[in-house]
């Protein structure tokens, strides 16, 4: 593989991207985080598919008491879509931004991998990958879960796991930016009140917001979790607008690429002194 | 944070004293970021289920929704600080930190370790609630006299949870196993105690883990002293349990530390 | 011992930038060319207008006391950092413009212990492999030529978690090797382990060297400076003291091979603290013992000295060292 070298001497750390990512190294990175998670695998999937589970459960059983149709379906079969949504924040979220903390301060792996012929894009790249994967399994896992408990599926419920990549990626970028900003493990409630928190809630997973008011409303629109619940609520149920899916693909690819663009900038900036 | 050794003191009041008074020096240093989060998060969970969900349901359970979730607020954000510190602190205090070992080498019991860190868990977890309870009379919760007993009643839950937090902290072995802790036991006491929505209406094998959860009399507790329905014999009940529940946890928790680092 | 031979490599997967001023001469590129190179973090200034040749096939050390500069100058030739000012080209390519192309013929070995502890051996050199973009075909046999190398051809299937501190040294030693690099850097190979397990270690970095690669270490022991390099820096506050052999470098410092210690308590120390300064003598204390920079002591000290009661001869005769050199230098230990 051929790379084009750089041109002048730059000795700023925030150059931008002049060379194409290394597609091999990627694949090497995500092969790696498979080796390790089918070893441990049993824990962080029970929690990744036990907890929304149990969101769906309880909120479906709980709330569904209480109200019937949300949004012109059930509220079960609402919370289940939600479920999904909540399984991959949950899985793209906290562990890559703890990952990139503990990874760069504590074990100094990216020095080891700084050392073969890649760079920050790599390894941002190999991570986001791997969890948009793991979001993958998870959301599928989720919506059959919902199925079992009588959810109605349509047949274009097989595009939630590319939905599911999709988002994960996005958010195991944006996480892992938001991870390495941080200096100590005592930062870490400023990353959940600041961005999980706000995603998590302040989107459309428990319940519409179309009669909230509209200083809540307008925030979520911008909140790419809210669009990821959108896109997948009509995969899943059929619900929803060509309008909806649509801005809500497109919100998710934006997500990503700049969370990506993101990423890349400021671990660079925390490796590269 | 290296280990430090707990100034010579006699085992008791005096230890546990001192262990408290380590952990606000600790704090002190570092209270920005925890304290942030607990404004922050009551103010979150408001908004969204109090003005999302509560647009959709006016009154649950005798009161208004956004008073149910102001009150639900502030259980679960004693069971997040207390259970999650318990349980981290409790973790990674021993196996990376090698802290007990550190203090354990003062004439101190495993008790007073226990007790001390709970303790300050509590204060914190009744600045939690009283944090909680402002923020929802600002978006308007009426509140009874006997609110004052809000932050009395986070402290206990506090010391309970966080005794539970180290009690799983001395049992686990590796953090893969706490990943599953947070998702076995906080997850579902989080959202099955009547802390977003009331549990009468669902299935009976979806009450059972509600009534067995200490979460659930603590919310009931703070509810009561909110907004001054202190019928006295469901107080009594649930007050019981959680004292209950205080204790049970307590000895979990200095007996499973004992064995971790006594050895 | 099996060598897996380190050497020129095959796997020319990256075009280096042509360094123009060279032109085509037949001297060949230098394996690494520091100039005037500043590397400031905020207030401290780490290295301080550093100049540095090091030639191809030497192996060279960069000794100095903690602080002293070693990991960041480590840093800047795998382009993990930038300087603040100045130039850094490492194998005829500049950093950090082409830290890729110089990172595909370099290899790592790190200070800290980064091996990833959920894998196995072999996978483990297979991911690395499949980094350095060893081509399919060659893989298994370089990620084979690599556990041998390491001595764990019998633990290929065993957890990293479940090595030695020795053996996991080795292992991250042989995954720097994988590509064949033309340059090796080890940054302290040897800190924090036993005596045997350092012999172990210096065996290996002989094997590199005789493969012909360019190796370039740092550390602060001084046996291991003397031992690996034929050319040694000793660098103090982010400058290059001195450079050369370490032989010579005692000859031309000390004056002499032989040092006088001369143990005692303090009255012993200050006695002989005196008459060296009278005979115009170096000398450095350290604890109990004054470290003469010469045999001609015994005169400028006289008889007495060493007939104290107990008929105890304080003085000790041992070869000179580079921390002798050092402490010459700068009036401070390495240590």
């Amino acid at each position: 593989m051929t790379v084009t070298p750089g041109s002048a001497a730059v000795a700023d750390a925030d150059r931008p991207l002049r060379r194409r990512v290394r597609l091999d190294a990627v694949g090497a990175l995500v092969t790696r985080e498979w080796w390790t998670f089918r070893r441990v695998w049993l824990a962080p999937t029970f929690g990744s598919v036990f907890e929304p589970t149990l969101y769906l459960v309880a909120f479906g059983y709980g709330f569904g008491a209480l109200v019937t149709d949300v949004a012109g379906v059930p509220y079960l079969d609402y919370m289940a879509t939600g479920a999904a949504a909540i399984a991959v924040l949950f899985t793209a979220s906290l562990g890559p931004a703890l990952n990139g903390f503990f990874r760069r301060a504590s074990t100094h792996l990216y020095d080891a991998l700084l050392g073969t012929p890649i760079d920050v894009e790599e390894i941002v790249t190999g991570e986001a990958v791997w969890t948009g994967l793991r979001c993958a399994g998870v959301a599928l896992a989720t919506v059959v879960v919902a199925a079992a408990f009588g959810v109605r599926l349509v047949a274009t419920v097989v595009f939630v796991p590319v939905i599911g990549w999709l988002a994960g990626f996005g958010f195991a970028c944006l996480f892992a930016a938001l991870g390495a900003r941080m200096r100590s493990p005592h930062q870490l409630p400023f990353i959940v009140a600041g961005a999980f928190l706000p995603i998590f809630l302040v989107s459309w997973a428990f319940f519409p917001l179309t009669d909230a008011p509209a200083w809540l409303r307008w925030p979520s629109l911008f909140n790419p979790m809210t669009h990821l619940v959108a896109v997948l609520r009509a995969a899943a149920l059929g619900v929803g607008t060509t309008v909806e899916v649509l801005t809500g693909v497109a919100v998710l690819v934006t997500n990503a690429t700049l969370s990506w663009m993101l990423a890349v900038r400021w671990l660079r900036r925390a490796l590269i002194v | 944070m290296r280990a430090t050794p707990a100034t010579a003191t006699s085992p008791g009041v005096g230890a546990v004293g001192a262990i408290v008074w380590r952990e606000w020096r600790v704090f002190r240093r570092i209270w920005l970021a925890p304290t942030v989060g607990s404004v922050v998060e009551p103010i979150l969970y408001l908004l969204v289920f109090g003005y999302g969900f509560g647009a959709l349901v006016a009154e649950v359970a005798g009161i208004s929704y956004l008073e149910f979730m102001a009150t639900g607020a502030a259980a679960n954000a004693v069971l997040l600080t207390a259970l999650m510190t318990g349980a981290f602190q409790g973790f990674f205090r021993r196996t990376a930190d090698h802290l007990y070992d550190g203090l354990l080498s003062a004439p101190i019991r495993v008790a007073d370790v226990v007790t001390g860190e709970a303790a300050w868990t509590a204060v914190r977890s009744a600045g939690v609630t009283v944090t909680t309870m402002a923020v929802a009379r600002v978006f308007g919760v009426g509140l009874a006299s006997s609110v004052l007993w809000v932050p009395v009643i986070g402290l206990l839950g506090g010391f309970a949870f966080a005794c539970l937090g180290a009690a799983i902290g001395a049992r686990i072995r590796s953090d893969k196993q706490l990943d599953v802790v947070i998702a076995g036991v906080f997850a579902p006491m989080f959202v099955v105690s009547w802390t977003f929505f009331p549990l009468d209406g669902a299935p009976v094998w979806l009450q059972w883990p509600a009534r067995l959860s200490p979460l659930t009399h603590m919310v009931a507790l703070l509810r009561a002293a909110a907004f001054g329905h202190t019928a006295t014999a469901d107080v009594a009940v649930h007050a019981g349990l959680l004292l209950g529940f205080t204790l049970l946890f307590w000895m979990l928790a200095v007996r499973w530390l004992r064995r971790a680092v006594v050895s | 011992m099996d060598v897996a031979e380190p050497g020129p490599t095959k796997h020319a997967h990256q075009r280096p930038t042509v360094d123009a001023s060279r032109g085509t001469s037949a001297a060949p590129l230098p394996a690494i060319r520091v100039s005037g190179v500043v590397k400031r973090f905020g207030e401290v200034l780490a290295l301080d207008d550093l100049d540095l040749v090091v030639p191809r096939s030497a192996t060279f050390g960069l000794l100095g006391p903690n602080g002293a500069g070693k990991s960041t100058l480590m840093r800047l030739l795998t382009g993990t950092a930038v300087p603040t000012a100045g130039h850094v080209d490492v194998l005829g390519m500049s950093l950090p413009d082409d830290a890729v192309a110089v990172r595909s013929r370099t290899g790592l070995v790190p200070q800290a212990d980064n091996l990833d502890d959920e894998l196995t051996c072999v996978e483990h050199l297979t991911v690395y492999a499949r980094l350095y973009g060893i081509a399919a075909r060659d893989r298994a046999d370089a990620v084979a030529a690599g556990l041998a190398f390491a001595r764990l051809s019998d633990r290929a299937d065993t957890l990293t978690s479940q090595l030695s501190g020795g053996m996991r040294r080795r292992l991250q030693i042989a995954r720097g090797l994988l590509h064949r690099p033309d340059l090796v850097l080890l940054d302290e190979p040897t800190v924090g382990l036993d005596p045997q397990i350092r012999q172990d270690v210096w065996r290996q970095v002989d094997a590199i060297r005789a493969s012909g690669a360019t190796v370039v270490l740092t550390t602060h022991y001084i046996e291991e400076a003397e031992r690996l390099c034929d050319d040694v820096a000793i660098i103090d506050r982010g400058r290059v003291l001195v450079r050369g052999h370490p032989g010579r470098l005692v000859a031309e410092h000390i004056g002499s091979d032989v040092v006088v210690e001369v143990h005692g308590d303090d009255a012993l120390r200050r006695r002989v603290e005196a008459a060296a300064d009278v005979a115009r003598i170096p000398h450095r204390s350290a604890g109990t013992s004054v470290a003469v920079f010469t045999a001609e002591i015994d005169a400028a000290i006289g008889d007495d000295v060493h007939l104290l009661p107990g008929d105890l001869d304080h003085r000790l005769r041992r070869p000179a060292n580079l921390e002798d050199v050092f402490v010459s230098l700068t009036g401070e230990l390495l240590s």
